[in-house]
């Protein structure tokens, strides 16, 4: 049986700079899986790669066995891949349930529509969504005003209108108070039971990884160094030379 | 032979002008981001001051040069004084208005130079020392020209000097790059960008000066330049001043020598050239993709479709002007049916700007397809006025249609320049297709049947047409077709990562807009009763960007209520004075200057405050 998401590597060099290279591993259904790393190991540029923002220089990526390189990102989305941003990408011009109500009409396939009001499309699954994760007081806020730890959950509701099957959160609590982070991963965790979600998410807070991931990937200079569960990561000499700086 | 090098040198000489006015609006533009439409009028007072100033002084060569360089100083003053008066108020405001606010100058400055220097043609000394010519291979050449070739990479020299060698050319380079970062460490920008407009604003001057001894001064020097300088900038690259001298060169030997390969095209050679290379290389020639401007348009507050009472406004207000036949006269209504079609004009373009992010500068295309494509068929096959004017956004719509996949594959000042570049394309095909057009005779006896005949009856008719369309695109905005233009808009990345195809949804509502302002362009001609190829050159382009900056972009009623301004206060200040330009110019200043975010932008911002007080 093909799993939820393969890759096979993966490589991706920036003029000479090589920042991923032979990143390989897979992700099932039910599974929060982290990628972990120092800064500039290349876990963004993972994330691009992934989605179809970036394309590979070679190996592959598989969604339930289909290769996916070379799709646009619209495309990798309607095969059923969410996205979050590190730094949150929303329409600001827009309400919170309406940047919501967007990504429900692009579900739908309703965007071309000249007459019909999108403000009133699928209002009640947007509100529905908003209050699941914890954002439907403010559903009609602007989004450009909102603080940043709200964003990203305004970002998870439009990720989750999708219907994925995969989330890819590029660090989802970024910006937010450490109760605020429990509480978005305690969510994110009941959401994959629910939906028997899968995801990757990258994060720097070490608290929110290891109580949250069920499994770890370490990335370090674009190699993939250690894989497995978070006390087998924990114990990695490998990874404790990686994170404390030449110790080993 | 020698005639082709001869050819060769004046192309030179030609781009070193160029070089010279392109660099000024390029740095201009790098730093301050603004579109400074000013600039060309910057270039016609350095050639009217440099023509006093050389009749003055100019019998001696020492007396010549310092006139230029008086000149130069003197327009250099003005535009440091235009940022500190003007611009500097505005760095706030959305950065289009900044662009109205240089449009407003472009109009006060036409006028103040038509009062202090006539509106004949001038004649300029000739350069002492400088008047004769050398023979090169038995062909004479001025020997001014030759001068003004060596002048070209003078100035790129002393240019990258200042840019590279002083301290003040490296703050100018690191605000250019990241201007918050600039400020964060410790540059002021405002003298910053003082010292550029003066910069900029002089080599505009310098350029104006030295053409005193070459060709006539005249009024209409100010457009036809700003526009060939933003060609230059763009195919050279933003930002890049090897670019615009790389761009110059190039133009100025097409010029030269297009005249002489395709004498029936010469008028649209230019921007060929640069539709050409903007397809092939996104940036321009030297351009980098981290030096393009973002897109104009910054996303403003959320639309809200009127709530309670306001939510009639539209009803009530075309009921209101539905019944103004009752009471005015003909004059009325025939100014009434300009303001109307002109409306529909606006709010077709502020679709692209407003909720698109997309600035045309060329949109003035599609209103002339759309008067052509209904005037044609009355002349050609003497279709009924019906048959025209569906017609009329049917023909704009597919020009749109083809012209806009190019387009949309570029963005901001890139986007802007091709639009343009097709409209001018299209214009001079209708210029010079005389047998087909009438070329700038036009196509007369365009006239609406007896039925739509008296003004109360067309004026109707085009209350019903375009009041029509203009509340379509008023639910075009707020359905799902114009959110997902908006979102593209927002955040493109976003859009794509759900789904949504962006440059479809641009390129779809190009063509929207496109045949919007065919049908405005189809009700126009038979308004008028006669088409003519001014009405998709630049100044209906441009004057169709004004009304929708004038009314404020984040508001639908905003393109309505700016082309109704507008097309009234020309009319009225034309009809009162002469010096109409002056008047409309100083409006635009004051209105800009008092209502930062637009006439109607100011209303809601005063409508919502009382609410929520």
């Amino acid at each position: 049986m093909s799993r939820r998401l393969a890759v096979e590597n993966l490589q991706r060099a920036f003029g000479g700079v090589q920042a991923v290279r032979g990143v390989s591993f897979a992700l099932d259904a039910g599974e929060i899986l982290a990628l972990i790393g120092p800064n500039g190991a290349g876990k963004t540029t993972c994330f691009n790669l992934l989605n179809g923002q970036l394309q590979p220089d070679a190996g592959t990526v598989r969604l339930d066995g289909v290769d996916i390189v070379g799709l646009p990102p619209r495309r990798i989305w309607r095969l059923g891949v969410g996205r979050t941003f590190q730094i949150t990408a929303t329409f600001a011009s827009m309400t919170v349930r309406e940047n919501v109500q967007m990504v429900l009409l692009s579900v739908h396939r309703r965007l071309f529509g000249l007459w019909t009001l999108a403000a009133s499309g699928f209002r009640d699954e947007a509100m529905a969504l908003l209050e699941r994760v914890g954002m439907g007081a403010q559903a009609e806020r602007p989004c450009g005003v909102l603080a940043y730890g709200d964003l990203k959950r305004v970002e998870l509701a439009m990720a989750l209108a999708g219907d994925p099957k995969i989330l890819l959160m590029d660090e989802p609590t970024a910006g937010m108070a450490p109760g605020e982070r429990q509480e978005l991963m305690a969510l994110t965790s009941s959401l994959v039971r629910e939906r028997g979600l899968a995801v990757l998410f990258t994060e720097h807070d070490m608290d929110v990884v290891f109580g949250h991931a069920t499994r770890i990937i370490v990335l370090d200079r674009g190699q993939l160094i250690a894989e497995g569960t978070p006390d087998a990561v924990r114990a990695d000499p490998r990874v404790q030379a990686v994170y404390l700086g030449g110790a080993a | 032979m020698s005639f082709y090098l001869v050819q060769f040198l004046s192309g030179l000489a030609t781009a070193a002008t160029l070089f010279l006015v392109s660099s000024g609006l390029t740095i201009v533009f790098g730093v301050t981001r603004i579109v400074n439409f000013a600039h060309g009028s910057f270039y016609m007072l350095g050639a009217y001051l440099g023509w006093t100033l050389v009749e003055r002084w100019g019998t001696t060569p020492l007396g010549f040069w310092g006139a230029v360089a008086a000149a130069s100083l003197a327009v250099g003053l003005l535009g440091a004084l235009m940022e500190i008066g003007l611009l500097r108020r505005l760095y706030r405001s959305p950065e289009l208005f900044q662009l109205l606010a240089t449009f407003g100058v472009v109009l006060v400055v036409q006028d103040a130079a038509s009062w202090i220097w006539g509106s004949e043609d001038l004649l300029g000394r000739r350069a002492p020392g400088l008047r004769g010519s050398v023979d090169i291979l038995d062909q004479p050449f001025p020997l001014y020209d030759l001068v003004l070739i060596g002048l070209g990479p003078l100035v790129l020299g002393l240019l990258w000097l200042l840019f590279n060698r002083t301290r003040w050319g490296t703050l100018v380079r690191a605000a250019t790059q990241d201007r918050d970062m600039a400020s964060a460490l410790g540059v002021d920008p405002a003298r910053l960008f003082t010292g550029v407009l003066f910069l900029g604003s002089a080599l505009a001057g310098l350029g104006g000066a030295l053409q005193v001894p070459r060709e006539a001064v005249n009024l209409h020097m100010d457009m036809a330049i700003v526009v060939e300088a933003f060609v230059v900038v763009v195919v050279g690259g933003m930002g890049s001043l090897t670019g615009a001298f790389v761009a110059s060169l190039l133009i100025g030997q097409l010029q030269a020598f297009g005249i002489l390969v395709f004498p029936q095209i010469t008028l649209v050679l230019v921007f060929l050239f640069m539709a050409v290379v903007l397809v092939i290389r996104p940036y321009g020639l030297l351009g980098r993709a981290e030096d393009a401007p973002p897109t104009a348009a910054s996303p403003g507050p959320p639309l809200v479709a009127a709530a309670g009472a306001a939510r009639w406004a539209p009803a009530l207000l075309l009921a209101l002007l539905a019944a103004v036949p009752l009471v005015a006269g003909d004059y009325a209504l025939i100014v009434l049916t300009e303001v109307v079609i002109l409306a529909l004009l606006a709010a077709s373009l502020h679709l692209l700007i407003g909720l698109g992010g997309l600035v045309s500068f060329g949109h003035a295309a599609y209103f002339g397809l759309g008067a052509y494509g209904a005037a044609l068929l009355v002349k050609h096959l003497a279709a009924p006025m019906p048959l025209a004017l569906a017609a009329a956004p049917l023909v704009a719509g597919l020009g749109a249609l083809a012209t806009g996949w190019f387009c949309v594959r570029r963005s901001g000042l890139y986007f802007a320049m091709l639009t343009l570049a097709f409209a001018q394309i299209v214009w001079s095909v209708t210029f010079q297709w005389y047998g087909v057009t009438g070329g700038d005779n036009g196509i007369l006896g365009v006239w609406p049947p007896d039925w739509a005949a008296g003004k109360a009856a067309y004026y109707w008719l085009t209350l019903a047409l375009a009041g029509g369309a203009l509340l379509l695109l008023r639910r075009a905005a707020f359905a799902p077709f114009g959110y997902a233009l908006r979102a593209g808009r927002d955040s493109a990345l976003r859009a794509e990562s759900v789904g949504i195809d962006v440059r479809r949804h641009q390129w779809l509502s190009f063509a929207l807009a496109g045949s919007a302002a065919g049908l405005a362009g189809g009700l126009y001609a038979f308004a008028k009763g006669s088409v003519f190829p001014t009405l998709m050159a630049v100044p209906v382009s441009v004057d169709a960007l004004v009304m929708v900056l004038m009314g404020g972009i984040q508001t639908l009623s905003g393109p309505v209520v700016g082309a109704a301004l507008f097309h009234l206060l020309e009319t009225e200040a034309m009809s009162r004075t002469d010096w109409w330009r002056l008047v409309l110019g100083t409006i635009i200043l004051v209105l800009v200057l008092a209502f930062p975010k637009g006439v109607a932008g100011f209303v809601r911002d005063l409508w919502t405050r009382g609410r929520d007080a």
